[in-house]
């Protein structure tokens, strides 16, 4: 480990960022020095990726300073963070697949000749020296589409250090990348320490934190909990730190008689997304299903619902064998999805609100083939009274509401098919507090009148504070099962990030 | 909802105006004769864009309507050279539409290919297939029987059958979208593919539907087209699935699917009709004709922007809000 260095290059103080409603970070600091490699590490939701958007000039804080080298600065947008020297690496890369090796590095920021014309010669040998550079083999002149995801990671990082860049964010990394390729990916980070980079590396996974990061800093919530050298911590401390909190909301669980076993899903497999998924269902429980995002936890949610198709495993609801392959199939068999994103998967604008609680019930509400909308109009009423729906009308477009009453709305939704299961994505993500209240004091009644409810969540307040059971998934396999006093943020979190089982669950 | 209520009054209410323009110049185009042979002349748009609505509806378009339309007309006039009756002719050339858009259908559905490009590349080929059928030939008003061009004209109630077929038309799919599931698919097809398939409607399904409508109707058209005009050649309508998507939009239906009712396509066609016969009559040149046409589809598509701007600008920051 090297010394303490004496000035940081970038240190961001005081940045708060406030969205309506939520307040995305609350006056958090961070210091990155050159030469060294900081994680930073925080649950889902901590303002990791509000940070880095900041950081980049993709948001302006509300408040609080930025210091390039001492001084204040401000990033207006991307290209000025850019000239700055401070450059990400992007979860999802964000190159063109029809462009060569070459033009991905410089896009935006060609050699030129003397004419204005892009210099071809001059880009394709400084892409090549700067591929040279960090040990990749890749020909400048390779059409992108033809490269893995381990060498289009390797022209993201070009392109980040081909503005000249002092201050290199990678942002989840190693999420899409082999054993092999991960290793690689070490040595070039060591690489970009040695000529003095300053690093910002955003990870999950607590191995290659310890191994590669020389300091750290965690969030909690969109505020700054602490920070460090890497040589005076532990595991243990991270992720008290990460999760130490008070489950301040009081959550209107309310305990429920848990019956027989409604679903019961043996060895699920899917090729590419999960693997020997096997669980048990009651009536009257909510289950809830923690993980860090892209566990697969929302892959296995629509295997359940017909979306996709396991290519092993077998379902059983209520004793029988059920082959779910579509969606139709899945409401037949009393097994309804609330999808996580409502935009693109709940609401259908530019229909009512009636209309659209009654798009799955159609076959029920309609007779002789003609839909009758009187019907549709007292299911309708029935389930939104029910969830509470602040609406002027029921005859109003579904866009005008708000993102709550439009979560009601898609729930209200799924409960008039009169289901068995219940499966909510994050049912509260990117909700008001009242809103989320009411959707989870349906879901204490759901149960309570019997109902089997799985609860996919990212909030360990709500898992823990919803569920009467814990289900923990990474990397798509079930990596814990949690109940009563085994139940604990750190156990969660544990299992969630892959941390060796210090007690028994 | 209430932004499409007030979209369509704002329609209805620029026909009345470019009523009463055309009216203090030349008060004979309002008389119920002249405005009779307006919508009769502005039956084969209606019925097209009708049809054309429920393919935009589901986020596609159908640009081989006229095509359709033209080879439908001219397989009608040569069962007519046949001696076929027209109670056979009639069911035959619906029939042939609804396969012709099934094949574009099909070819959305199961190949999942853009619907502009195949609707682009059956245009072409219906288009090549009268030329196959005819030699290029036309098919004058003496070659065609006197029962087949008279259906259309035939007055029945003070309008001619032609008019009371696209009122016909307008009513029966004005229930349909109202009151039958497929019209309801029609508007989550458009309006959210992911959230429709979750709800069990298929979207290629839906689209198929929309295309057979399409055809169905432009097959009928054609046999209209042809027995009124009593003539039939291989360039009948051509560029005629321009207007039809242009009257869709002057009428509001979203061209990006899931927006848009049948009075608004209504109204779209009745408003392009107008303006085709009443400029002629006011003495404007056919040059301004073309760039008035222009005009109304640019302010169509800004008022249906402007309109649908808002709501989307705060599902943005919440998406924002959430990472």
């Amino acid at each position: 480990m090297q010394a303490e260095p004496t000035a940081p290059v970038l240190s961001l103080r005081g940045i708060v960022k406030t969205f309506p409603g939520v307040k995305a970070l609350d006056g958090v600091r961070l210091d990155l020095f050159p030469g060294q490699v900081t994680a930073l590490i925080g649950e889902n939701g901590a303002g990791k990726s509000t940070i880095v958007k900041v950081l980049t000039g993709i948001y302006q804080p509300d408040e609080g300073q930025i210091m390039l080298d001492g001084r204040p600065v401000s990033f207006p947008g991307a290209q000025s963070a850019q000239k700055a020297g401070v450059t990400a690496i992007h979860q999802e890369t964000v190159l063109f697949d029809e462009l060569t090796v070459a033009e991905n590095i410089f896009i935006g920021h060609a050699p030129r000749t003397r004419w204005g014309l892009i210099d071809r010669r001059a880009m394709r040998a400084r892409a090549a020296e700067i591929l040279r550079s960090i040990g990749a083999s890749i020909s400048p002149a390779a059409r992108l589409r033809d490269l893995g995801i381990a060498s289009r990671h390797l022209v993201a990082i070009a392109r980040a250090l081909s503005v000249d860049a002092r201050v290199v964010i990678m942002d989840e990394p190693t999420a899409a990348l082999s054993h092999k390729e991960i290793a690689e990916l070490y040595e070039l980070v060591e690489t970009l320490k040695r000529q003095g980079k300053a690093i910002l590396f955003i990870s999950h996974k607590f191995d290659e934190i310890f191994r590669i990061a020389d300091r750290w800093t965690v969030f909690r919530d969109g505020a700054f909990v602490g920070e460090g050298a890497m040589a005076g911590t532990s595991e243990a401390e991270l992720v008290r730190l990460m999760v130490g909190r008070s489950v301040d909301q009081i959550y209107p669980k309310r305990p429920a008689t848990i019956g027989a076993p409604v679903l019961t899903i043996a060895g699920y497999s899917h090729p590419t997304e999960f693997e020997d998924i096997t669980f048990t269902l009651h009536a009257g429980e909510i289950l809830g299903f923690y993980g860090l995002v892209g566990a697969g936890r929302s892959e296995v949610m629509q295997s359940l619902f017909g979306i996709t198709r396991p290519s092993k495993g077998a379902c059983r609801i209520e004793g029988q064998v059920r082959v779910l392959r579509t969606t139709a199939q899945a409401v037949d068999a009393g097994i309804v999805y609330v999808p996580e994103d409502r935009g693109a998967q709940g609401a259908v604008k530019g229909l009512p609100i009636f209309q659209n609680v009654t798009l799955p019930s159609l076959p029920r509400t309609s007779r002789a083939g003609f839909l009758r909308l009187a019907e549709e109009f007292k299911l309708a009423r029935e389930y939104t009274q029910r969830l509470d729906l602040r609406a002027a009308s029921l005859d109003q477009n579904i866009a005008l509401l708000s993102g709550g009453n439009q979560q009601k709305v898609v729930i209200a939704k799924w409960l008039a098919t009169k289901p068995r299961v219940i499966i909510l994505d994050e049912p509260t993500k990117g909700i008001d507090i009242g809103s989320k209240a009411a959707v989870h004091d349906f879901m204490s009644e759901l149960a309570g009148q019997g109902l089997a409810v799985i609860m996919v969540s990212s909030e360990i307040p709500e898992v823990l504070g919803m569920s009467d059971r814990v289900i923990v998934m990474r990397e798509g396999r079930l990596a814990g099962e949690f109940t009563g006093a085994a139940m604990t943020p750190e156990n969660l979190v544990r299992a969630a990030v892959g941390i060796s089982q210090q007690e028994a669950a | 909802m209430t932004i499409l209520k007030s979209r369509e009054a704002i329609l209805a209410l620029a026909i009345l105006a470019l009523l009463a323009v055309i009216a203090s110049r030349f008060p004979a185009f309002v008389t119920p004769g002249n405005l009779a042979r307006v919508l009769t002349d502005t039956s084969p748009l209606i019925l097209l864009a009708l049809g054309q609505m429920t393919v935009i509806l589901t986020k596609c378009i159908d640009l081989s309507v006229a095509a359709n339309l033209a080879l439908c007309g001219m397989v009608a006039a040569l069962m007519d050279g046949m001696g076929v009756p027209l109670a056979v002719i009639l069911p035959a050339v619906i029939v042939m539409g609804a396969a012709l858009g099934a094949v574009n259908g099909l070819l959305v559905w199961k190949l999942g290919i853009p619907s502009i490009v195949v609707t682009l590349g059956t245009m072409t080929i219906y288009r090549g297939t009268i030329f196959l059928l005819t030699n290029g030939a036309w098919i004058n008003a003496h070659q065609l029987s006197d029962p087949f061009k008279a259906l259309p004209r035939m007055v029945v109630l003070g309008l001619p059958i032609m008019a009371w077929i696209a009122v016909a038309a307008v009513a029966l799919l004005g229930l349909a979208v109202a009151r039958l599931p497929l019209g309801r698919a029609l508007y989550a097809v458009g309006g959210n593919p992911h959230a429709a398939g979750y709800a069990g409607i298929s979207v290629g399904r839906t689209q198929f539907a929309a295309f057979v409508l399409a055809g169905a109707l432009a097959g009928l058209t054609g046999y209209l087209w042809i027995a009124r005009y009593a003539v039939a050649y291989v360039d009948i309508a051509r560029g005629f699935e321009l207007d039809v998507v242009a009257a869709c939009v002057i009428g509001g239906i979203a061209i990006a699917g899931g927006a848009g009712t049948v009075g608004g396509a209504v109204m779209g066609a009745l408003f392009l009709g107008i303006i085709k016969n009443a400029l002629p009559v006011v003495g404007i040149s056919p040059f301004w004709q073309m760039a008035i046409s222009g005009s109304a589809i640019l302010i169509a598509i800004a008022v249906n922007t402007l309109g649908r701007r808002d709501p989307g600008r705060i599902i943005l920051k919440q998406a924002e809000a959430r990472t």
